[in-house]
């Protein structure tokens, strides 16, 4: 589904070259429910914005569903991230001027769906979320988690191949981050391709598969004991 | 895709009250001082005929000279030599002459007073010309002018002043203590600028209150009311030596109706001042012109200059204005960086939003206009300020400005909003999801 190889990203300054990520590999199968995983600045969003074609690479190959995208120019690059990726951000980054009905329609309306489709669609994301009746209201009017869900909808309404999901529970208390949690399990168990990027070792360990990126390098836990101890004693009390 | 933008555009509207409110104001402040200068500037520039302009001419003969005229340019009227000359050759299918008259005018009424009034003198051919609309009667023909008919056609105006408004056709009318029989009574007809008298007035006065035949006003011995021009020692006395003198008086009009007819014309023109010439009346190579009607008004410098520097001045504070709102329409668009990139992050190209943001301008540019209207048409009444009176009140609203006010402004504010709408499309949503 989404395969990274020898994939690098420098950000260069007259003085200066930054490598974000490096010699970067990286093979999430569909189905995949993957945590990405590593302190701050190592590069975890980076991956996430490359993987979300947010942005683009210096040097390697990145294939998406199996499609070479790094010679895709802007128009073709939209249409696959309105077409197969669902974003769900750490700040929610819904838009306050749109009610929830509306914010969720905005992927679809890029797509260019007719209107009685768009409004199946998006009352059904909302339904799945939990938030049909929340339609009317602004993202001002929500809890944290009701907002984080309504990102939810969003993502899900156009029916993405791949849900890229960035510190999703990063910005809610413990029990909304558990019900966000809880859903992005469900969305997995019927099918769904996610990849989260987080630093918190509870969301990590329910996810399927570990990446643990350091400097800008995947890093394999299984090879590190360090790492593998820590996090299997996270997921330890977490399951207890 | 085009009502959705269009309508986050009106909803943005409402985002930002105090900017919304200061790009409106700006475009509307400087689409209505550009709009009242120019519907000025259109009424003075217009062509006034417009389904004949390119058929009707001024003959133009330089009877003065190289050395007599004013910064070299051939005289813009006709000696009574010259443009009887012109008017015997008889080479256009319509001519006339034409000169201004002021005569007392006495209504046949026991009770009516004498009363001054202004016309012009012409010829029958001047009503078919200049297809000057008739109320009740008509105009005379070549035989009455060869008859010296004591005719007359009242404007409606003038018809009213002095009858009421009845139909006077056949009535009787004394102007100078002569007797005149009514032919004719006109509709409301005053082109601005009066083109076919325009040499020695401004063009914009009112209209006229009758006309008279030619030949029975040179009969009467009546001068022209109007502008006369002459040249060299004036020793002339009496009326057939001021027909025979230099001076110029007389506006003469031809009707050619194609290309060829007006280089034959001009060819006739070049060989009549050829003639005189070789005659010994002029002591100079024929120098002719032959002007179209917005020739013969560019020539006169019809359009009064304040009415041109003040467009200028309105277009430059519009221009400033715009400036402006490209500041404020950046601010407002960067604003909203974060937004764009979750709208990219969606499925959004550069294109849609740029398209987004061009349209939020032009609903911007809308409010704009729908204010230029509003200040258009209050700031009409105030015209009166800046221009003569008789110029100012040929400012008018019509349809034509009102869809030019809303067009301009919208046209201008989308314009204003290329850059800032560029700027917005390149916002890399990367960078704006991070740094949420």
């Amino acid at each position: 589904m989404l395969k990274m190889t020898h994939l690098s990203k420098v950000y260069r300054t007259e003085v200066v070259e930054t490598y974000a990520l490096r010699d970067f590999n990286i093979d999430v199968k569909e189905g995949e429910f993957v945590a990405v995983t590593g302190p701050s600045g190592s590069g975890k969003t980076t991956f996430l914005t490359i993987a979300g074609l947010l942005e683009t690479f210096t040097g390697g190959e990145y294939h998406l569903d199996g499609i070479e995208v790094s010679q895709l120019n802007d128009n073709a690059r939209s249409k696959i991230r309105n077409e197969k990726i669902g974003f769900i951000f750490q700040a929610f980054n819904l838009i306050p001027d749109l009610n929830v009905f509306d914010n969720v329609e905005v992927p679809l309306r890029y797509r260019g769906m007719k209107a009685p489709e768009r409004k199946e669609r998006i009352m059904g994301a909302l339904d799945r979320v939990g938030l049909a009746s929340r339609a009317k209201h602004y993202p001002a009017e929500l809890s944290g988690g009701q907002q984080q869900r309504v990102a939810i909808a969003r993502a899900l309404a156009g029916s993405p191949r791949l849900l890229l999901a960035d510190e999703p529970t990063g910005n809610l208390d413990t029990q909304m981050a558990r019900g966000v949690l809880e859903l992005l399990e469900e969305i997995h168990r019927e099918g769904a391709t996610i990849v989260m990027v987080t630093h918190d070792p509870e969301l990590a360990a329910r996810a399927q598969r570990n990446v643990h990126i350091i400097d800008g390098q995947v890093v394999d836990l299984a090879e590190d004991p360090r790492f593998h101890t820590a996090y299997t004693a996270a997921a330890g009390q977490i399951r207890s | 895709m085009f009502a959705y933008y269009l309508q986050l555009g009106l909803r943005s509207l409402r985002r930002n009250p105090m900017l919304t409110t200061l790009m409106v104001m700006a475009i509307g402040f400087g689409v209505a001082a550009s709009m009242i200068t120019y519907s000025v500037f259109r009424a003075v520039s217009d062509d006034p005929i417009p389904n004949k302009s390119s058929q009707l001419f001024v003959p133009q003969v330089d009877g003065w000279g190289p050395q007599q005229n004013d910064n070299g340019e051939i005289p813009g009227a006709l000696n009574y030599v010259d443009a009887m000359a012109l008017m015997r050759a008889h080479k256009a299918s319509r001519q006339t002459l034409i000169y201004p008259v002021m005569l007392s005018a006495l209504g046949r009424d026991a009770d009516s007073v004498p009363t001054s009034a202004s016309g012009y003198a012409v010829t029958g051919d001047f009503f078919p010309m200049f297809e000057v609309p008739f109320l009740y009667g008509s105009g005379w023909n070549a035989d009455e002018d060869d008859h010296r008919a004591a005719d007359v056609v009242l404007t409606q105006e003038f018809n009213q002043r002095m009858f009421g408004g009845a139909n006077s056709v056949g009535k009787e009318i004394q102007f100078g203590g002569n007797t005149y029989r009514i032919v004719g009574i006109t509709k409301h007809w005053n082109p601005a600028p009066r083109f076919y008298a325009v040499w020695g007035e401004d063009g914009f006065s009112e209209a006229p209150d009758f006309y008279v035949l030619l030949n029975r006003m040179l009969d009467l011995h009546i001068d022209s009311s109007g502008r006369n021009s002459c040249r060299g020692n004036l020793t002339f006395t009496g009326w057939d030596q001021w027909l025979q003198s230099n001076c110029i008086w007389l506006m003469p009009w031809v009707e050619l109706d194609t290309s060829s007819e007006v280089a034959q014309y001009r060819q006739f023109l070049t060989s009549y001042a050829t003639d005189q010439q070789h005659a010994g009346r002029f002591g100079w190579p024929a120098n002719v012109r032959l002007l179209d009607v917005m020739a013969f008004l560019t020539q006169q410098n019809v359009v009064p200059p304040e009415s041109r520097i003040s467009l200028i001045v309105a277009l430059c504070f519009f221009v400033i204005c715009l400036v402006n709102t490209i500041g404020l329409l950046l601010a407002k668009f960067m604003r909203r960086a974060g937004e764009i990139g979750v709208r990219r992050a969606l499925g959004a190209t550069r294109r849609e939003i740029y398209t987004q943001y061009l349209l939020e301008a032009a609903s911007v540019g809308i409010a704009g206009g729908l204010l230029g209207l509003l200040l258009t048409a209050v700031g009409m009444s105030a015209v009166t300020l800046l221009f003569d009176a008789e110029i100012a009140q040929l400012a008018h609203m019509d349809l034509s400005l009102i869809a030019l006010t809303l067009l301009l402004a919208i046209l201008a504010t989308v314009a204003a909003a290329f850059y800032p709408a560029w700027r917005a499309a390149q916002v890399q949503p990367a960078w704006q999801l991070k740094s949420n």
